[in-house]
């Protein structure tokens, strides 16, 4: 005969219990399944989105009666358990039927606490546990001008609280301790939520304690408190705390404690009674997460069908979040030995972090106001990972890690008052702190009192880090920057929005990500063109007036307001042919000043802005095209004249940097791209300081990324080896592409692959042959648009936008 | 008033500018997102930068030179930048800019 299983409670414990049951042994036992609440299991964690209506209560059941019937499962919903006779192994439920067991699991999980105020047993007063709870809150969102009490401003008070206002209801949390959910957050973090929380409407009172529950023809009226204030209700949510089920099993005598005693196997002092849950202690702790339930629910399925399995209690790490709130909580806050904070404030923004470490590992994260980098938190913490390294930065989230670990201040704090730190607008050190003494307290007030850093930003940092020398502790790094003050988004976050949204045009991002200004600025404007012709290259069409002016009129505006004019040299070849055209242009158009640049080609400077198309149709005559100087884009490939003539060159690189160049022409990159490549490894194009340098060897090319000669300097890391040319420029192709799709707006190669990290790029472009050719199939589509002369076209068809629309001048003087 | 026909709107990029040569220097015109058409001086008071070169954003325009940024509408720079460009009254006509030049030419009549 088929042995019989009752199991007393149809929790989430129980119905992910009969699950492992059921593949395990499906006929092992024939099972009656009682719940005191008239349904089956559900996701209870699921019933704050269904008090706020996000969900809705068919969404968030988990086994139907339809599962239950086709297991074959007796379900007894409603019905109460009121006795376990162990002798005679039956149970008694509160109908009066008496069922046999051989088998019997107590699943009751726990009961929220009640405090036992006066009136704690009248009509409305209800706790935040089931369904019928949550209904109560909903009907009472249907009653205008309602109000609530929330006694307790814990986690599951405040989830009561919010729904309850999200469904309209006038509600006031009252709270015994100095600040909301003090279990999880400091003082500091409490206040914010508690702001957040006034600004949806809610009443916050904290440090309340209550006196006696008020009621009226034995409903409830009104919370009184010890200060003698009265707030009136029509319900009263205590939501304080919950206690395991234990009455029933300990009525039985079982061994209990604070919950029912349980072994590994899950079986309590009776061997035919298991039981699993809330209701449980083992080894001196009770449960109140699913993951350690659900290992219960497992080892408790193997202990029936006569397996050997034990319970561990794994340490886990939860988050949690209150519904509109933007809070985060991971792990473990309890302060102890041994155990420091990191905390971040940004009190303008509202933003709070709190990490708190042990021995070098994060153990718990409290984060409020900026939750982004939460889940990355979490993941440290669930992996135990070893922090020293990042320790300095850990707080500024995955963004700001990956460099190399430097001391900048000591520097900054060491420069004397007139060093200059900010080039183009020629602002220094005494005038940052002055500003700093006058209030400026961050990077805009610096920008917008002294201009520092307004202009090309290289010299944000060192602002950043003047602030921080002069201000101390009061200054904080800004975690994320936004794009600028027309969006609260990152350069990252926006790239990875008009991927996913499929936006294709800037009014569309505008609109789907909430631009706070009509049309953006001349900050974001030029960047969101960018993401949008590098990601949809046939579809977005260029929008010149979202071009800085260099780009808009393809020649480099001067300080004066002429420009200057580079035709390209390919590899730094010419002849003497183009060279005349270059000394004829010169002269026709008065040209002041003629140059050669480091790109090896010449720059024509002092050129009129009406000019401009006359003098590149000449030019254009000549076979000489745009060298794109101006633009972020690809700028030049340098060469040394490697082995058709140097007597140290292993190969043609020459050849190899004209390819080049004429394979990435006209592209447009995050920022400007050169490149060099050098015929021998005495290196004379300094391959090993560009953005990507090819170093020729007798056995092929050496491709190596992210060097600098700027404002810094920088020597190339190597990316790959290769033995042919043709490898060589598929590589050098998908590294260009995959810069072009991933890199923030202004980002050199060397600043981007120390945010993402050289291991990653060689992954995605040497290691994954795939991926390396698909890369660079998708360059090749970008470039069958962009690999033109925009001067053939502009002194072709755009000539007449570059004169004045009207000359009055000449009018006047008539 | 002295009203010119300079141009037609579409003359003039969308959320751009054009420059007019006057007896007196250069006039910006701009066009923004709403079609709206503003006339200001096009010399930056900064470093004499051609505002016509510089990118339209809301009611505003930035100096290609330096980033400041002015108003349109009343030629005020804005932000912590103190300075003033003249702006000059216009109309559109059925699709035709007109600029008030009765500033503009001044100086050449009273020559």
């Amino acid at each position: 005969m088929t042995p019989k299983l009752i199991i007393i409670g149809a929790g989430m414990a129980a119905g992910r219990a009969l699950e492992h049951l059921f593949e395990a042994a499906p006929d092992a036992y024939e099972i009656t399944l009682f719940n005191a609440e008239p349904r089956g299991t559900y996701n209870r964690i699921m019933l704050s989105p269904v008090l706020s209506g996000d969900k809705t209560f068919d969404e968030i059941v988990t086994h139907t009666a339809e599962w239950y019937e086709e297991n074959g499962i007796n379900t007894r919903f409603g019905e109460k358990v009121v006795g376990i006779d162990r002798a005679a192994q039956t149970v008694t439920s509160d109908s009066g039927d008496v069922l046999p067991y051989d088998k019997l699991i107590i699943a009751t999980g726990s009961t929220p606490f009640i405090i036992p105020l006066p009136g704690h047993d009248l009509d409305g007063v209800i706790a935040y546990r089931d369904l019928e709870d949550t209904n109560a809150m909903i009907s009472l969102g249907e009653i205008p001008d309602a109000k609530a009490v929330v006694i307790g401003g814990g986690l599951l008070g405040l989830e009561a609280a919010a729904g309850l206002a999200l469904r309209g209801v006038d509600v006031t949390v009252v709270h015994i301790m100095g600040h909301l959910m003090e279990r999880q957050l400091d003082e500091a973090a409490g206040y914010l939520l508690r702001k957040t929380l006034v600004d949806k409407g809610i009443t916050v009172k904290c440090s309340a304690n209550s006196k006696e529950i008020l009621g009226e023809d034995s409903k409830v009226k009104a919370l009184l408190l010890d200060d003698g204030t009265e707030l009136p209700c029509d319900l009263l949510v205590m939501a304080v705390g919950i206690r395991p089920s234990v009455a029933l099993a300990a009525e039985a005598g079982l061994a209990t404690g604070r919950g029912i005693h349980v072994d590994d196997q899950m079986v309590t002092s009776d061997a035919n009674i298991l039981s699993l849950g809330e209701c449980v202690e083992h080894n001196g702790d009770v449960f109140g997460l699913v993951a350690p339930i659900f290992d219960q629910a497992k080892v408790i399925a193997k202990t029936l069908v006569g397996g050997d399995a034990a319970f561990v209690n794994k340490d886990v790490a939860t988050k949690l979040k209150v519904t509109g709130c933007d809070l985060f909580s991971a792990g473990d806050f309890a302060e102890g030995e041994g155990r420091e904070d990191i905390v971040y404030r940004d009190p303008a923004r509202g933003v709070y972090k709190r990490l708190v470490i042990e021995e070098n590992r994060i153990v718990g994260a409290v984060m409020y106001g900026d939750t982004a980098d939460g889940n990355w938190f979490f993941g440290l913490i669930k992996d135990r990972e070893d922090i020293s390294k990042m320790r300095d930065t850990l707080i500024f989230g995955p963004a700001f890690q990956g460099g190399s670990p430097l001391d900048p201040m000591a520097a900054v704090a060491a420069l004397p008052a007139d060093a200059e730190i900010c080039g183009c607008n020629g602002v220094c050190k005494g005038q940052i702190e002055d500003a700093i003494g006058n209030g400026a307290t961050t990077l805009e007030d610096i920008k917008v009192t002294t201009k520092a850093s307004a202009s090309c930003g290289t010299c944000t940092g060192l602002v950043e880090q003047v602030l921080a020398v002069t201000l101390g502790d009061d200054f904080v790094v800004p975690a994320a920057k936004s794009v600028c003050g027309c969006t609260d988004l990152t350069h990252e976050d926006v790239r990875r929005l008009i991927k996913s949204k499929e936006l294709k045009s800037q009014p569309e991002v505008w609109q789907e990500l909430s631009w706070s200004t009509p049309n953006g600025c001349h900050v974001c404007r030029p960047a969101i063109n960018y993401y949008l012709l590098a990601d949809w290259p046939l579809e977005y069409q260029d929008d010149a007036q979202s071009r800085f002016v260099n780009e808009r009129n393809h020649a480099n505006i001067q300080k004066d307001g002429t420009y200057s004019v580079v035709p390209r040299m390919w590899g730094g070849i010419t002849t003497s042919s183009e060279l005349r055209a270059i000394a004829n242009a010169a002269d026709k158009f008065d040209v002041p000043t003629v140059k050669v640049t480091g790109g090896q080609r010449i720059d024509l400077l002092g050129v009129k802005k009406e000019d401009l198309p006359a003098i590149w149709f000449d030019l254009n005559q000549a076979g000489l095209v745009s060298g794109h100087a101006y633009s972020k884009g690809l700028r030049t490939v340098k060469t040394c004249v490697g082995s058709d003539h140097c007597r140290f060159g292993t190969q043609d690189s020459t050849g190899l940097g004209v390819k080049l160049e004429k394979h990435l022409w006209g592209s447009w990159t995050p920022h400007k791209l050169k490149l060099g490549v050098s015929g021998c490894p005495r290196n004379c194009a300094e391959a090993t300081c560009k953005d990507i340098g090819v170093v020729c060897v007798d056995s092929g090319y050496e491709i190596s990324v992210a060097g600098a000669a700027g404002m810094e300097v920088k020597e190339t890391e190597l990316l790959c080896k290769v033995a042919t040319e043709e490898e060589a420029i598929e590589v050098i192709s998908a590294m260009t592409q995959i810069y072009r799709e991933n890199a923030k707006y202004l980002d050199r190669i060397f600043k981007w692959v120390a945010k993402v990290g050289l291991d990653w790029v060689k992954e995605q472009v040497v290691d994954d042959l795939e991926n390396r050719k698909a890369l660079a199939e998708r360059f090749e589509v970008s470039q069958s648009v962009y690999r033109t002369d925009p001067w053939a076209e502009h002194a072709s068809g755009k000539a007449e936008t570059y004169q004045p629309v009207a000359n009055l001048s000449l009018e006047a003087a008539e | 008033m002295n009203w010119i026909d300079i141009c037609s709107v579409t003359d003039i990029p969308l959320r751009g500018a054009r420059f007019v040569k006057t007896a007196v220097g250069c006039v910006a015109v701009f066009r923004t997102d709403n079609n709206e058409v503003f006339a200001t001086s096009d010399r930056c008071p900064h470093k004499g930068g051609p505002l016509s070169e510089g990118i339209v954003h809301g009611k505003a325009v930035t100096c290609p030179l330096h980033n400041w940024v002015f108003s349109l509408e009343t030629g005020k720079a804005q932000g912590a930048d103190v300075g003033q460009i003249a702006t000059f009254a216009t109309q559109i006509i059925e699709d035709r800019v007109l600029l008030d030049t009765s500033e503009l030419t001044t100086g050449v009549a009273a020559e």
